[in-house]
């Protein structure tokens, strides 16, 4: 059943509740498409067949009762593990987690489950969501559908490729620096990292609490935005949620992809293009510029000054509040235990755990945060960078006066190749130098597919004020109706 | 949270040694080989040498911003609900005992 991995999320809900399929047949196509390719992509750490199927049953169930279907309902996902779900294991790609099966949803997965999203699995990831290529998972890379030799984006990796790869069409991501928006470009699908607080982070397991954010990706604009009105919403659980209505999202997609974008003023932002960014995206991105002013679009170039110290502050607010949230992982609870042998004491116990629990890039930002947090380097370092984080909120609010949406290349690169930056952490980090400012800002931000360089997708990425998410996905859906689709290459 | 004599034995700023390694390791409840002690020296130093430039622009009358989205604290009613089962908390944890978590001995021998 080929056709039925490469349909959208809204034609597949739509087969589904005319009964042209069942969703029954729609998970089975995935799940064999999984058993196909995932040897090869390594998209999925768990793959729960028996909870997808018994999800798909219940959808078509309440169809032959003729009972109303949510716009989702038996469309297949595939979600994150730093996502909590009941039951299923949930190991957020750290060796400290392996067997771990929560005893609560999150709340997003509640909601997936309640909308009739049929859950195929947990994806793959860089562990706790620290990094930016899916290679520092406990459990091995992830490949990149377009080249397996190279990364999939990261931290949400392992959700972009089974997107790409056509393992699910929908997926749920968590950005905490750009980790949805980046896999999102370098496997050429859509990924939307929402307003801060305007989706649930209860039950989402805590990297950087001020900047963490869950979103959804999608091969469309239009399903990134119905995975979205599903997710979002005020969540009593979580003090940071905000107690407003979700953007129309859903609306926006579907007025941009039948309009033109006249009246609407994009803005260029200088700092985030030139030196350091490959020729191809600065090509791509370009043309994509062009194309959104053959659309009507006014085009104006802006100027964020503080844009270039957001990679600064970002590499000290994240390890310091990492280096807090990780401190509950202290081999009482759950997870991990070692050297439990009647002589070593409880603090050993937790030293020994966590060096064996965790991976070098987790340790090195544990250290890093205790380092920025500690007396005497406070005020120098995560005093500081909270600071330039207020510039920033305040070059956005400038540029917003003379532009609807901001505008950038999503990445300075194309995926690079599996092992080619390890090493070299600094490398690693500028991965995401267009995605931080919005991350640290709290801003919303989508990226869209815009090309390709060196036959590897490029993005554009597309900001919008605070709680304007509507706007991203207008301007995404017009500029995606106006380009031609991407598709990766056959995998065998 | 290091105690107010951890400043006098923190790392100097822009230069990380192995031993300034183990100490900030030792605070965060981590053990570490000798080889990554010196692996994470030489990256810290570059790391840190990178982010210290937050210091060049922001200048004393910025106020900071620890959330994007203004928060405000958050009540509900004082009212006892049902919490998680039991069983259901326990079952993650690496060791139980008389329905409780099991930990290794806090006190040492001296002590």
């Amino acid at each position: 059943m080929d056709e039925l991995i490469r349909l959208t999320a809204a034609d597949t809900a739509a087969k589904i509740a005319t009964g042209e399929v069942s969703a029954v047949e729609v998970a089975q196509a995935h799940l064999d498409r999984i058993d196909a390719v995932d040897g090869a992509l390594h998209a999925f750490l768990h793959v729960d067949a028996d909870g997808a199927i018994a999800a798909a049953k219940a959808v078509d169930a309440k169809r032959a009762a003729g009972e109303a279907l949510s716009p989702l309902a038996g469309v297949p996902l595939a979600m994150k593990d730093v996502v909590v779900t009941k039951d299923l294991p949930t190991t957020c790609g750290s060796k400290i987690l392996q067997g771990w099966r929560p005893p609560y949803d999150a709340t997003i997965t509640r909601r997936i489950k309640d909308a009739g999203v049929v859950m195929l699995g947990k994806t793959n990831m860089d562990e706790f969501a620290m990094g930016s290529s899916t290679e520092n998972s406990a459990y091995g890379p992830t490949h990149n559908p377009w080249d397996l030799s190279r990364i999939p984006g990261g931290s949400s990796g392992g959700s972009s490729a089974a997107v790409a790869g056509f393992e699910a069409p929908l997926a749920i991501g968590t950005d905490t620096g750009g980790s949805i928006r980046q896999p999102a470009a370098v496997t050429g699908i859509v990924g939307h990292k929402p307003t801060y607080g305007a989706v649930s982070r209860y039950g989402l397991i805590a990297f950087s609490s001020s900047l963490d954010q869950a979103g959804p990706f999608g091969r469309t604009v239009l399903d990134t935005a119905l995975l979205h009105e599903v997710i979002a919403g005020h969540d009593p659980c979580d003090s940071t949620s905000i107690p407003q209505p979700v953007a129309p999202v859903v609306a926006a997609a579907r007025e941009g992809a039948r309009s033109d974008l006249s009246g609407v003023r994009v803005g260029v932002v200088r700092e985030l293009s030139g030196p350091g960014y490959q020729s191809g995206v600065l090509a791509s991105f370009d043309a994509a510029v062009q194309t959104l002013r053959s659309l009507g679009a006014e085009v104006v170039e802006v100027s964020c000054p503080h844009f270039e110290y957001a990679l600064a502050a970002y590499y000290l607010i994240a390890p310091s509040e990492c280096s807090s949230n990780l401190a509950r992982f202290d081999a009482v609870r759950y997870g991990l235990r070692v050297g439990d042998d009647g002589v070593n004491s409880l603090e050993d116990v937790m030293s020994l755990t966590r060096e064996a629990g965790f991976g070098p890039e987790v340790k090195r930002r544990i250290i890093i945060g205790t380092y920025a947090l500690s007396s005497g380097y406070y005020d120098a370092y995560y005093g500081q960078a909270q600071k330039v984080r207020t510039l920033i909120v305040r070059d956005f609010t400038a540029a917003f006066e003379q532009a609807d949406v901001l505008v950038s290349p999503t990445s300075p690169f194309v995926a690079f190749g599996i092992g080619e930056r390890v090493a070299d952490p600094m490398a690693m980090y500028v991965n995401d130098l267009c995605t931080l400012p919005a991350s640290l800002a709290g801003t919303p931000a989508i990226s869209v597919p815009c090309g390709l360089s060196e036959g590897l997708p490029v993005g554009l990425q597309i900001m919008a004020p605070a709680l304007a998410d509507d706007r991203c996905y207008r301007v995404a859906a017009a500029f995606e109706a106006a380009v031609p689709a991407l598709t990766p290459p056959e995998l065998s | 949270m290091p105690d107010s004599t951890d400043s006098a034995n923190a790392p100097s700023a822009g230069r990380i040694g192995p031993d300034d390694v183990a100490h900030l390791a030792h605070l965060a409840r981590l053990a570490v080989t000798d080889e990554e002690l010196h692996t994470f020296a030489g990256q810290l130093d570059v790391i840190l040498g990178a982010v210290a430039r937050v210091g060049e622009v922001a200048a004393a009358d910025i106020p900071p911003t620890s959330h994007a989205v203004p928060m405000t604290n958050v009540f509900r009613a004082d009212e006892v609900r049902p919490s998680l089962p039991r069983d259901a908390v326990l079952a993650g944890a690496p060791a139980v005992e008389d329905d409780k978590f099991r930990v290794p001995r806090i006190l040492s021998e001296e002590a």
